[in-house]
């Protein structure tokens, strides 16, 4: 390639990324943790062995463990409702339902 | 209240053979219990000290779980469990820092005849510690793109950029990114078969895995070893000659991978 090519190459790409980058901003903050949604073991948590998060939930939909959603679907996830029969639903904060008998 | 003469002295040399003796027991079924373990009531201590050997090797086995949970899905529970138990006796923390324990798992999974048909689980553990490397990284303000928009054509040449050290490249000639995603996400397509180098970053607190070319990623490693973006080019369109920089430096921009820039001037 001739360092014109080339040149002109890298200008058009910087140009494509800032483009982009700005038409997108508003989504790349898409995630949110979601509390009260994940099955036992499988919450979210990429800290690894030694700290004390990774998929250490122990029962279904513990209300104090989350998995990231995308933003706006936390509390539209569907779950079986409790035992009593009321709906559950996930939250954005922590939950004090479904926690590990002590 | 103990004793006047606690605790014991003992000289430096006698001290040191006693832990030397005691460490390569507790990671050696095979070796005899060391000398001089008793219970409080003075008695030889065989069985208690069988049972920390034990402790110590399970607690490994479930460090190593924990850092690799793909790889243990691919290899099934039994037969992980094995290899761990194999490597934490070979490679025992050095670190008290348990988040970084594995690092060596790659190396030894490249030498581990047993496994050595399934090609992929060296580098599937090479991805796996890449994420956890992502994530206790240190925190970074992103590049303002702009400034980079900003430059003129023959400055942009021979400006250098800057990664995020929560930004890894994991090279493979094998699609590590499939098989990963397959075993971690629902609904995630079979793997292809492609060379599949990926790209960690961390826009905000979780890392994510991307699925690079081999041009993109020999343009990555141009840029992690300092070079300005014209020879970072050469060496991408040396691989392919129609690489395409704009898709990886917008990746690159929208997952804040940048920093900061140094143009010849600076």
């Amino acid at each position: 390639m001739s360092k014109t090519m080339k040149s002109v190459a890298i200008v058009g790409a910087v140009a494509a990324a800032m483009t982009a980058h700005s038409a997108t901003t508003a989504e790349a903050a898409g995630k949110e943790k979601c509390y009260g949604i994940s099955l036992a073991g499988e919450n979210d948590c990429a800290a690894g062995p030694g700290t004390t998060c990774a998929g250490t939930s122990t029962v279904d939909y513990q209300g104090n463990a989350w998995t990231l959603v995308d933003a706006g679907t936390c509390a539209e996830i569907d779950l079986p409702a409790m035992a009593d029969g009321t709906p559950r639903t996930g939250s954005l904060e922590e939950l004090n339902r479904d926690l590990p008998s002590a | 209240m103990p004793p006047a003469h606690w605790p014991p002295s003992l000289p430096g040399d006698v001290m040191t053979t006693t832990q030397a003796d005691f460490r390569a027991a507790l990671l050696d079924p095979e070796r005899a219990v060391p000398d001089g373990l008793t219970d409080p009531a003075g008695q030889p201590t065989k069985r208690r000290f069988a049972v920390y050997r034990n402790n110590v090797t399970v607690a490994l086995i479930d460090a190593l779980r924990t850092g690799f949970p793909v790889l243990c899905k691919l290899l099934g529970d039994q037969n992980f469990d094995q290899l761990a138990r194999v490597f934490a006796r070979a490679h025992p923390p050095t670190s008290p820092l348990m988040m970084h324990y594995g690092a060596a798992l790659p190396a030894f999974l490249d030498g581990f005849e047993p496994l050595a048909r399934i090609g992929y689980l060296p580098d599937i553990a090479r991805l796996e510690l890449a994420l956890r490397h992502a994530y206790h990284a240190a925190d970074s303000t992103p590049l303002d793109a702009a400034r980079l928009g900003a430059l003129p054509p023959e400055v942009l040449m021979q400006t250098r950029l800057h990664l995020s050290p929560a930004v890894q490249l994991v090279h493979s000639r094998w699609p590590i990114h499939d098989i990963w995603c397959y075993n971690t996400r629902a609904g995630a397509q079979k793997p292809r078969s492609i060379a599949q180098p990926v790209l960690v970053t961390r826009a905000k607190f979780d890392p994510e895995p991307h699925a690079l070319t081999p041009a993109q990623a020999a343009w990555i490693q141009a840029i992690i070893d300092g070079a300005t973006l014209e020879n970072a080019v050469d060496a991408a369109t040396a691989i392919d000659a129609n690489f395409d920089l704009g898709p990886l430096l917008t990746l690159l921009i929208q997952h804040n991978a940048l920093t900061d820039i140094t143009t010849p001037k600076d």
